[in-house]
């Protein structure tokens, strides 16, 4: 098992190094330069010169690259073009809003979605069986900008039941009650397209799980219905779904990037939004980097959850 | 001759096929049509057929895995066809079953001590200590060694699954064991060991085993009386040894000749060759099930369904002399 994870974490450096490759070329394809943005409309263009030898952005594209790696392996991520503060310190004080929103996203999405998916599976073809199929297909296809605004026009504006966006109520020292009302609208969004995918995922492997001897087995043995289902099938049926969750954590990442700037919510996502905008490479390459690691770290998460719940599953 | 232990009385199983869209009943396979016949205690009852003859479906229909679409299965003076499923977890202590895969019989995600103390725990016999210190017994009996205890079923080979499956329906120390094929998955150098098996833990617990299989060898070994069943019907039901010495269904001498025979030197004598397929279940031919491919075959087989009479459905049993 530490040698299979050795090797695992060996893969990973020149996977991430591609990522690395293949983002900053990307960004710097964007037309323009980020210097016009936060210089003057008036600057000259001395001054554009000036403001792109600072940034080093006057250098060939590869040498850009290799200072930008040189740099990252000094465990320094560069600075902010924008307002010069370090990369690591902005993506630092984001990404705590972010694990909160998208860790709470993900429990709220299983604790629905797996008790849900045993429901329909049990009632199989039945009404309950096809609601709970349309609703997950509803869910599914609803984007997370309709959904969201459509959850602030309702709960927010119209019924005013929770804040329209924001973490804490400003002023008002954001108590634990505050941040949860924060909390509610945006976890609501993000957990549906999740949780809507996971209860297909849920549904189907327990049907399976269902059909299989073993079952046969345990009924034979005379035992009841929940101890068959929860004991016998929910085990088996789980192992796939285990595998789901590391694609889930890059869904998760793509939906943060859109829940957190409809809410504006203080995390990656909004400052990735911010980024863009204002072309700020150093910050958007530290947080491509970011969601690469995370994105690898929650496949190999996975792997190992794979070895965990499923005794037959042994690495070397 | 004391009562039987179980009665099966004119037992059908039918599967509707559906098709279309709305899922219209088309017909129905007739797994199993019409099969009667009784177990005394103590014996070994052999089906035998070839696949997909209704064997495995009447064997589960004696244990109520699969509901019965008509006649009833009457054990120990109750008809279990229409019980409960409350009544029926209670019953499930007497009857048991051994299946045939002891690869996918088994939850590949529970250890074997857990596999064999549950329905002790589940039916309130015994609490989870006492519980897994049978299983260790018992697992013993079936000439494992208790350190299987924490095993996982894939640590373990066919046959050692298989005993592990036997043990199994021992836990509850019931009356009757249905024996679904329960060696034709595994080599045969295994089989003889877990027949073994079977008929010593006959003699130690006094059990009744309903016996299937294909194969004439396994049945010959176990079973005191046969039953032969052909696309869903009894065909012939005798003692060992008669159906053996003097067959009486042509069905069941050709089933005989086809059984290979070890003495070389009798390896060359006149087979008797079947002709065409096994009739397909959902289109069963008129009259005698078994008449597209008698050798016998007389006007009256094919218009007219023989009943089982005198232990054989035949209109022209074979006798003695032969014919």
């Amino acid at each position: 098992m530490i040698a299979y994870l050795i090797r695992r974490l060996l893969i990973g450096i020149p996977v991430l190094l591609g990522v690395t490759v293949i983002n900053f070329f990307i960004i710097n394809l964007a037309p323009g330069s980020p210097a016009d943005l936060f210089l003057s409309p008036t600057a000259t263009p001395e001054d554009v010169a000036r403001t792109e030898a600072e940034l080093g952005l006057n250098k060939p594209i590869f040498v850009q690259y290799v200072n930008w790696l040189t740099q990252l392996l000094h465990g320094n991520l560069g600075v902010s073009f924008q307002n010069r503060e370090p990369v690591t310190q902005l993506i630092g004080d984001r990404i705590g809003p972010t694990l909160l929103l998208m860790g709470t996203s993900l429990v709220v999405a299983y604790l629905v979605a797996i008790p849900i998916g045993i429901i329909a599976a049990r009632r199989r073809n039945t009404v309950v069986d096809y609601g709970v199929v349309g609703a997950s297909f509803l869910g599914i296809s609803v984007p997370h900008f309709f959904l969201g605004l459509a959850m602030i026009y309702v709960f927010a504006l119209t019924l005013g039941w929770f804040p329209t966006g924001g973490m804490l109520t400003l002023g008002r020292g954001g108590g634990f009650a505050d941040r949860l009302s924060h909390l509610v609208l945006p976890v609501v969004v993000l957990a549906t397209a999740i949780a809507a995918n996971m209860v297909r995922y849920v549904r189907s492997s327990m049907i399976d799980a269902f059909g299989q001897d073993y079952i046969r087995t345990a009924k034979a043995k005379g035992l009841g219905t929940s101890v068959i289902t929860n004991k016998h099938a929910l085990r088996n049926a789980l192992i796939p779904v285990v595998t789901v969750i590391g694609v889930d954590l890059s869904a998760l990442i793509g939906g943060a990037i859109v829940t957190e700037q409809i809410f504006q919510w203080p995390g990656i996502g909004l400052l990735t939004i911010q980024s863009i905008g204002a072309r700020d490479y150093a910050v958007l390459m530290g947080i491509n980097l970011i969601a690469a690691v995370a994105v690898f770290a929650a496949n190999l998460l996975t792997d190992i959850a794979y070895a965990v719940v499923d005794p037959r599953v042994a690495y070397a | 001759m004391t009562d039987p232990l179980l009665q099966v009385r004119n037992l059908k199983r039918y599967y509707p096929i559906r098709k279309g869209v709305i899922a219209r009943t088309v017909g129905h396979v007739r797994a199993v049509d019409d099969v009667s016949f009784d177990v005394y205690p103590g014996e070994t009852l052999g089906i035998v057929g070839e696949s997909g003859c209704g064997k495995s479906t009447t064997g589960r229909a004696v244990v109520r895995l699969e509901a019965p679409t008509a006649g009833s299965v009457v054990y120990d003076g109750t008809d279990i066809a229409g019980l409960s499923t409350a009544k029926m977890r209670r019953l499930r202590t007497e009857l048991q079953m051994v299946f045939q895969d002891p690869y996918s019989s088994l939850n590949p995600q529970i250890r074997i001590g857990e596999l064999l103390a549950e329905p002790l725990i589940a039916h309130k016999r015994l609490d989870r200590t006492a519980a897994h210190a049978k299983a260790a017994e018992m697992l013993e009996t079936v000439g494992l060694p208790k350190l299987y205890l924490n095993r996982y079923p894939h640590e373990l080979s066919g046959g050692q699954r298989q005993r592990v499956g036997i043990a199994r329906a021992l836990m509850l120390e019931p009356k009757l064991i249905v024996c679904d094929e329960p060696v034709s998955a595994l080599d045969v150098s295994i089989q003889a060991q877990v027949l073994n098996l079977l008929k010593d833990l006959q003699g130690e617990f006094g059990l009744t085993y309903v016996f299937i299989s294909h194969g004439l060898g396994a049945i010959k070994y176990i079973s005191d009386r046969i039953v032969v069943m052909y696309l869903g019907k009894v065909m012939e039901t005798a003692t060992t040894a008669e159906i053996f010495a003097q067959p009486k269904h042509p069905y069941t001498e050709i089933l005989l000749d086809a059984y290979p025979e070890p003495d070389p030197r009798l390896r060359d004598r006149q087979r008797i060759i079947v002709e065409g397929d096994v009739p397909s279940p959902a289109n069963p031919p008129k009259g005698c099930v078994f008449h597209t491919r008698c050798p016998y075959t007389k006007d009256i087989c094919r218009t007219e369904s023989p009943p089982l009479a005198d232990g054989v459905a035949c209109h022209f049993p074979l006798e003695a002399a032969g014919r």
